[in-house]
């Protein structure tokens, strides 16, 4: 155990370290490598945290020996854990399949093109750990500075705007969740998550507590593109590297929920939380909103990516509709569909990351009849979204078996509906382009496509298995998921 | 020999013919060979469960707490994987024939989903509880949709969306919600003889539940949801004949055989409140679908609408709640496959012949093609319910259910749709046999009947309906162990 802790650490600090020294290294090849390495080392690593936790321990971690309140201690149970493998799982396997699409999207200066990357994973997996509220936001801005930089890397110019209004509302969140750490910081006096939650009760009265709860909620829910706050999210997924959309769309909106979560439950306790404000109808409203905004103008896209952003949106819908049910079930919901949809998404933008490669635009014109040229990427790009759209067996169809059954129990049955048209808008989106795909012909006079190299399609692939795997085996993702959310809730919600 | 070896044949056989897609007589020559092992699987499970084995029930994985991905083997089931597995040995040589003599493209992708059907297929049928079921039926829909779609034209593209959208809408919209509910109240979901619901729910949620499930199993076309099945009719002839005559729709009807008696039990459907009115929306619906298919010229659309009529009858069966009604259903489930199937292959070999779709080109037909029109004549027999084809035994175990219940309504709603079944099935072969031909060219009088491939299955199917008329009874047998 004591070993297991002196490594949890090394989860971060090996992507931190490893961005710097991957500025420095030259051509395509070597900086490349390294950030492959670290995030699988770092994989490896944070599935070891993973299974120490696994029965509800945790690990707590001094820095430079300072002891917790007043030194940074970084804090893991099976919340984080399960989070952290995620970030670290789905980077190790999209890393060896973005290196051609770098290389043709990114040509040069792929040395910092590649620190970037691993510093704006440093940063999610840093919010992820660390048990410290100013850490958090230091963390936060390093992942988001890395992550405008990545964004404004895309070939297209609309991505400089992109990244501009990420830059902009990114900004704005953080600077919320500076100010709602401010005023913990004045009413306890301390930064430590687990202190402030041990101090919060003498100052419990506190309207000033209470506006610091609403920034940080108000803060992450930026971050994590909650309706009405998503404006940054398509442009960024859109215009952004194709590795970088597939990255971050499976990443960083996880982390910053999970943040929320942690928040919410661990520092001001969930107890405090669901009174002080009205949090559990004021997030299943914007769920409500996000699940139906985002399907809609999923629909009405044109271009694959940009589709599938807003499809994200919708999809964090369901997340935060699990966690404002108030109930563990909806919690553990609310955790299986965050893995699950990290699955699917990072499946999805990596295989319209191919066609992209391939045949040059992601119109959906573009896409006629791709699916007999490139038969592979479009089935993955099928079999991912059947996951999408909830169907047996796959994940997706597991996260909806769950948050329906939550809503079930917790008399909620008019959400049974809600989530249902929503799956069936997901599958209006998903179906529309396997049919451009596959059932249309080449438009006149396009030029012939070839099938991306296997070495392209073996980590897309291995996506998607996993999307079926974790659909009929699901002891590692509803394990996981329920030992987070009793991590979190455990005790407080039934 | 177990059922998950039925199920995992079809699968493998997927893969493999789409491994060997460069490779057109090698892939052919998988196609041919699939069924066989398929059929000897499901007949030596027959065998074993007859002898006296148990259902040989297999859980693959334990899937969400307390429900596991479950498989067994019984009566019902059984029938009805070994009529999939039986007509699927007959299709593929007319499905290879027809694709070849039509000129169709993407062979590979039509042979692969064709296969993953009937893997689905199997599953649906040796399911042990409804999320199992419900896994296997949405692996059919999904399957199916590039069968449906194959051609790629704009009507096939949009017929497939029609089909789809209405398979999964029921399904995602009515049935998993109700699966849902029946778990969390009755905490299993196993089928279990008798039913599993008695207890567990109010009357009220029990009539609702019924109602939500019957309307959710959209494959069984209870009017209004039946627009998908006509709409499917843009496929490949082979697709309506063995997935749109048999396997799909007869996943549907055996679904809802499976949940009336398993899952709500046969006394506790009697009790419910919407037991009357969804009967009579079954029966409405076999009057309904047989005066459309009066109507329709286009024969893959008549035949499509008979199917739907015929549907009913077993969803009426099922409804009747009684024994006697739902082993006729059962066996109307097996008759009403091979009859159909014959007529779709009749359908299909004409068109491949002659290029004739409708009902009124068929003028002086059997001239040119005796044969067919012979096991079109055969097969029609069967849909009707007439000896000696094997249609009759199920139709008289339905009209007894039906009598022994006292339901003289639904017993002459039997009665007149079989007048209406004969209304529309024989004018095209009154037509093809009695009237000359449009004019006087000698070609019309020539022998050509469709390729060899195409042929021998339609007779073969045709002869099947005849022998079902002697084989009645070990089936019946079959059924009534279980169904007690």
């Amino acid at each position: 155990m004591s070993s297991i802790t002196e490594l949890m650490p090394f989860v971060v600090l090996i992507p931190l370290i490893a961005g710097p020294v991957c500025a420095l290294l030259p051509g395509r090849g070597l900086p490349w490598l390294l950030a492959t390495l670290a995030m699988t080392t770092a994989f490896i690593l944070s599935a070891m945290v993973l299974a120490a936790v696994f029965d509800g321990a945790t690990l707590s971690y001094a820095f430079g020996n300072w002891a917790p309140p007043v030194g940074i201690e970084y804090r893991v149970d099976a919340a984080n854990a399960f989070v952290a493998l995620l970030i670290t799982g789905v980077s190790a396997i999209l890393l060896p399949w973005g290196k051609p699409l770098v290389d043709d999207e990114v040509p040069e200066r792929q040395g910092s093109f590649y620190a970037l990357v691993l510093i704006a994973l440093a940063g999610l997996l840093g919010i992820t750990l660390t048990g410290d509220v100013f850490n958090v936001f230091v963390f936060l801005e390093i992942s988001s500075l890395a992550t405008y930089g990545l964004i404004a890397h895309g070939r297209d110019r609309r991505a400089l705007i992109a990244a501009f209004r990420y830059l902009i509302m990114g900004t704005v969140g953080a600077t919320f969740l500076l100010i709602g750490i401010a005023v913990l910081y004045i009413l306890t006096g301390s930064l430590n998550m687990v202190d402030i939650a041990e101090r919060l009760p003498t100052a419990e009265g506190a309207r000033a507590l209470q506006v610091g709860l609403g920034f940080i909620v108000v803060g992450l829910a930026i971050k994590l593109a909650l309706f009405p706050l998503h404006h940054w999210l398509p442009n960024a997924y859109t215009y952004a590297p194709s590795l970088i959309s597939a990255l971050i769309a499976a990443t960083a909106t996880k982390v910053a929920l999970y943040v929320m979560l942690r928040f919410i439950f661990d520092v001001f306790g969930a107890a405090y939380s669901f009174a002080a404000l009205p949090l559990a109808a004021a997030l299943m409203a914007l769920a409500i909103g996000s699940m139906f905004a985002g399907s809609w103008l999923a629909i009405m896209q044109s271009n694959l990516k940009r589709m599938l952003a807003y499809s994200s949106v919708a999809q964090v819908g369901y997340m935060v509709l699990g966690v404002s049910l108030t109930t563990l079930a909806g919690l553990s919901a609310a955790f299986l569909h965050l893995f699950n949809h990290g699955l699917m998404k990072a499946a999805l933008f990596a295989s319209a990351g191919l066609v992209a490669y391939r045949c040059g635009g992601l119109g959906m014109n573009d896409l006629r009849g791709i699916g007999r040229q490139m038969p592979w990427t479009l089935t993955a790009f099928a079999l991912a979204g059947v996951s999408l759209v909830g169907l047996p067996p796959t994940a997706g169809f597991i996260s909806k078996w769950y948050l329906l059954s939550a809503a079930v129990a917790a008399d909620q049955l008019w959400l049974v509906g809600l989530i249902l048209i929503t799956s069936l808008m997901a599958l209006i989106y998903i179906a529309r382009v396997v049919e451009i795909a596959w059932m249309q012909p080449r438009p006149e006079g396009a030029p012939a496509v070839q099938e991306a190299h296997w070495t392209l399609l073996a980590p897309v692939w291995v996506l998607v298995a996993a999307n079926f795997w974790f659909g009929i085996d699901t002891r590692l993702t509803v394990g996981g998921a329920t030992r987070a959310a009793q991590a979190l809730a455990g005790g407080v919600w039934p | 020999m177990t059922p998950f070896l039925a199920v995992l044949i079809p699968f493998l056989g997927a893969a493999v013919i789409s491994l060997a897609a460069n490779r057109p007589r090698l892939r052919d020559g998988l196609c041919f060979a699939l069924p066989v092992p398929l059929f000897l699987t499901v007949v030596g499970v027959l065998v074993r469960r007859v002898g006296g084995d148990d259902a040989m029930e297999q859980t693959l994985v334990e899937w969400i707490p307390g429900v596991s991905l479950t498989l067994s083997a019984q009566p019902l089931g059984l029938i009805f994987a070994l009529l999939a597995s039986t007509l699927y040995i007959v299709a593929t040589p007319y499905a290879i024939g027809y694709l070849r003599a039509g000129g169709y493209h993407h062979l590979t992708r039509f042979m692969a989903c064709y296969a993953i059907a009937l893997g689905a297929t199997m599953g649906i049928a040796f399911a042990e509880n409804l999320l199992t079921l419900y896994l296997f039926y949405e692996i059919l829909s999904i399957s199916t949709y590039p069968l449906v779609a194959h051609t790629g034209t704009e009507k096939a593209r949009s017929g497939a969306r029609t089909y789809l959208a209405l398979l999964l809408v029921t399904s995602i919209g009515l049935m998993l919600p109700a699966i849902i509910w029946i778990g969390a109240s009755a905490g299993t979901l196993s089928f279990t003889a008798g039913g599993i619901l008695d207890d567990s729910v109010s009357p009220g949620a029990g009539a609702l539940l019924l109602v939500v499930l019957l309307y959710g199993i959209g494959k069984a076309a209870i009017m209004p949801f039946h627009r998908w099945l006509p709409a499917a009719m843009v496929a490949p002839t082979p697709v309506s004949a063995l997935l749109h005559a048999v396997a799909v729709v007869k996943a549907g009807v055996f679904s809802v055989l499976t949940v009336v008696l398993y899952i709500f039990g046969l006394e506790y459907t009697q009790s419910l409140l919407t037991q009357p009115l969804m009967l009579y929306i079954a029966v409405f619906t076999m009057l309904a679908a047989s005066l459309v298919a009066l109507r329709q010229d286009n024969l893959k659309a008549r035949l499509a609408y008979s199917t739907v009529s015929q549907l009913a009858y077993i969803v009426t069966g099922a409804l009747l709640a009684t024994e006697l009604a739902a082993i006729g259903g059962g066996l109307h489930m097996l008759m009403h496959g091979f009859g159909k199937i014959t007529l779709f292959f009749c359908a299909g070999a004409i068109y491949v012949a002659s290029g004739i779709n409708t009902v009124s080109g068929m003028d002086g037909l059997a001239r040119r093609m005796p044969l067919t029109m012979l096991a079109f004549f055969i097969g029609a027999l069967c849909v009707i319910g007439l000896p000696p084809t094997g249609g009759f035994w199920s139709k008289w175990y339905l009209i007894s259910g039906a009598w022994s219940t006292e339901q003289y309504l639904v017993v002459s709603a039997f009665v007149l749709s079989t007048l209406l079944n004969i209304g529309y099935l024989m004018p095209p072969v009154m037509r093809a046999f009695l009237r000359p031909p449009p004019d006087d060219e000698p070609a019309r009088y020539r022998l050509s009947e469709a390729p060899a491939l195409c042929l021998v299955p339609l007779l073969v199917t045709a002869a099947g309906t005849l022998v079902l008329f002697i084989l009645a009874d070990p089936a019946y047998r079959l059924l009534a162990m279980g169904i007690p």
